[in-house]
């Protein structure tokens, strides 16, 4: 039987993740068909029918899907569950929101945040926070799936032309009403899908002091980053923030600044494939991760970077 | 409005876990225990509501072996008025957990269930979604901020891309976010008085509800290690390290 992804959308485009999950989708099973729900998503579900992974895409309109809540958008895929052996979407909030309401209903129990798709009936998923890999096997006949975003490879975005079926709308559920959503808008790079990441901790000392970190990832073109103590102590919005609790990060290069280590922080940012430590305490354990620790003091530390920087005749974009 | 409130017992934050040679778990002997943090956010929350008026109870159940009673101890100490401990031994899958939540919402019937959002240890982030599939009730997961507004809630929700704020009516399950509040310290003497409030126990296997795994853990292992790095001696030198060695930038 096939795997049934679940697109991740704003109505108007498809989110990037769901390129990923339908990568890991299509490490299950070649047969992906993908499932996008919303209103006045005919855009997106074009674009989800151009990915070559995706073999047939259904959609589903209605105005009660226009803010992507758990409770409608549950009773469809559960419908749909019949024809298909996996279900998949990423473990971001979205995901994270949506699937257990979908494994319950299907009376499956989820295998939540893989990294790795191992067979089709056995994956990798970290535990901890990241401190152990357990390998799962899934028995139920039906396998509800989230998959780590930055785990996987975004898959082709173009050269598919699947085919585009309608699927009948499910009633509404009228005990949850959206609001409002305040979308923290940015020039810069998103966090969870950034080239770099400069990130701030506690030696920051104060909000104002951010500006040092900004003009550097405005040099490099980076997101911002922060630990949750800087988080906690209000030195920036919590959007920003890196670990168990925050973001995972998986960038190219990753620059800690006045940041510890905590484990929880560790957990949102160790599998950047380079990772700067610039902390004045030589023992701060975010050293024994990083490639290049540089121990100095972040005040003297930071603007000699941004010189250095811009002695630089070219920089990566 | 009576308000349950779900907590498990896990590792405590902050120690170091360490993998069983034999791939089997992690260590758990000997090993301090804790609340699970969100959890603690979930019962200062109703607690908090209760003492605004807006609630008459605040019952902490958990679900686990005998000494997962700790965990409902530590609740009542902070102002749970009652607990309920369910017994089980061995590992529990979430879609397990919420079928006995269910039983005991059944026979509870509160008007609200709160819970952390997700559990440190096995960091599954199901068991509220799942109740509330169950019970075919609003869910508010990622609670950051909830007015409580007669019979029906106002929550602050906190997704990747921001903010989200939703209506739900009552009854409803909300997951907490560590964001929601500062949970206190149970003083002394409400630790004293902690130990007269009744639990009661109940045996899973009286409720009537499968809790066999479908899960198989194959095995645990640790993630592979970051090779060593090195120290650089100014920012000079990182820099050129960045550009030429590892040409990140």
């Amino acid at each position: 039987m096939a795997v049934l992804l679940i697109a991740e959308h704003n109505n108007k485009e498809l989110r990037p993740f769901t390129l990923n999950a339908a990568t890991a989708a299509s490490q299950i099973d070649s047969d992906v068909h993908a499932v996008i729900i919303g209103q006045n998503s005919a855009e997106a579900a074009k674009q989800l029918s151009e990915l070559p992974v995706v073999k047939k895409v259904l959609s589903v309109e209605g105005a009660h899907y226009e803010n992507f809540t758990a409770e409608n958008f549950a009773p469809v895929i559960v419908k749909l569950a019949e024809n298909y052996s996996h279900i998949v979407c990423s473990a971001n909030t979205f995901g994270k929101n949506l699937m257990p309401r979908i494994a319950a209903h299907l009376d499956t129990s989820q295998v939540s945040d893989i990294i790795k798709v191992i067979s089709p009936d056995t994956f990798l998923r970290p535990i901890y926070a990241g401190n152990a890999f357990a390998t799962i096997k899934s028995n139920d006949t039906k396998k509800c799936i989230t998959i780590r975003p930055t785990s996987f490879e975004p898959c082709e975005s173009t050269g598919g032309s699947a085919p585009i079926e309608k699927v009948d709308a499910s009633e509404e559920f009228s005990n949850t009403q959206f609001i409002k959503r305040e979308e923290i808008k940015s020039d810069r790079p998103e966090l969870g899908t950034a080239r770099i990441v400069v990130s701030g901790g506690r030696g920051m000392q104060s909000g104002d002091n951010f500006k040092l970190i900004t003009e550097i990832a405005d040099k490099l073109g980076a997101a911002i980053g922060a630990s949750r103590a800087a988080v906690d102590a209000g030195y920036i919005s919590n959007d920003h923030q890196v670990g168990q609790t925050g973001k995972v990060v998986v960038p190219d290069l990753y620059i800690a600044v006045g940041i510890s280590g905590a484990i929880q922080h560790l957990a949102g940012m160790k599998e950047s494939k380079v990772i700067v430590a610039i902390n004045k305490d030589g023992e701060a354990p975010i050293f024994s991760v990083a490639d290049y620790g540089l121990e100095a003091d972040l005040f003297e530390a930071l603007p000699q970077f941004m010189e250095e920087l811009n002695k630089l005749n070219t920089i990566q974009k | 409005m009576k308000i349950l409130v779900a907590v498990k017992r896990v590792i405590d934050y902050n120690v170091q876990i360490r993998v069983k040679e034999d791939g089997t778990g992690v260590v758990t002997d000997n090993v301090k225990m804790s609340t699970n943090p969100p959890d603690d956010n979930a019962i200062e929350e109703a607690v908090k509501i209760k003492e605004a008026g807006k609630a008459t109870e605040v019952v902490a159940v958990t679900v686990g072996e005998e000494k997962a009673q700790e965990t409902v101890r530590k609740a009542l100490a902070v102002g749970a008025d009652r607990g309920i401990h369910v017994k089980v031994d061995g590992i529990l899958e979430p879609l397990a957990v919420s079928k006995i939540l269910q039983k005991i919402v059944d026979k509870e019937k509160p008007d609200l269930v709160f819970m952390g959002k997700q559990a440190i240890d096995d960091d599954c982030n199901q068991t509220g979604q799942m109740l509330s599939a169950l019970l075919n009730w609003p869910q508010a997961t990622f609670a950051s901020k909830i007015d409580v507004k007669d019979n029906k809630l106002e929550v602050t929700r906190e997704i990747d891309e921001g903010l989200e704020t939703i209506e739900i009516n009552v009854p409803a399950i909300v997951t907490c976010d560590l964001r929601l509040n500062e949970p206190r310290y149970a003083s002394l003497p409400n630790i004293m008085k902690a130990k007269k409030k009744p639990i009661e126990e109940i045996a899973a296997s009286d409720l009537g509800v499968d809790v066999s795994p479908r899960l198989e853990q194959l095995k645990v292992e640790e993630p592979p290690k970051r090779k060593a790095g090195i120290k650089v001696a100014n920012v000079a030198e990182l820099v050129q390290k960045l550009k030429n060695e590892a040409k990140v930038i």
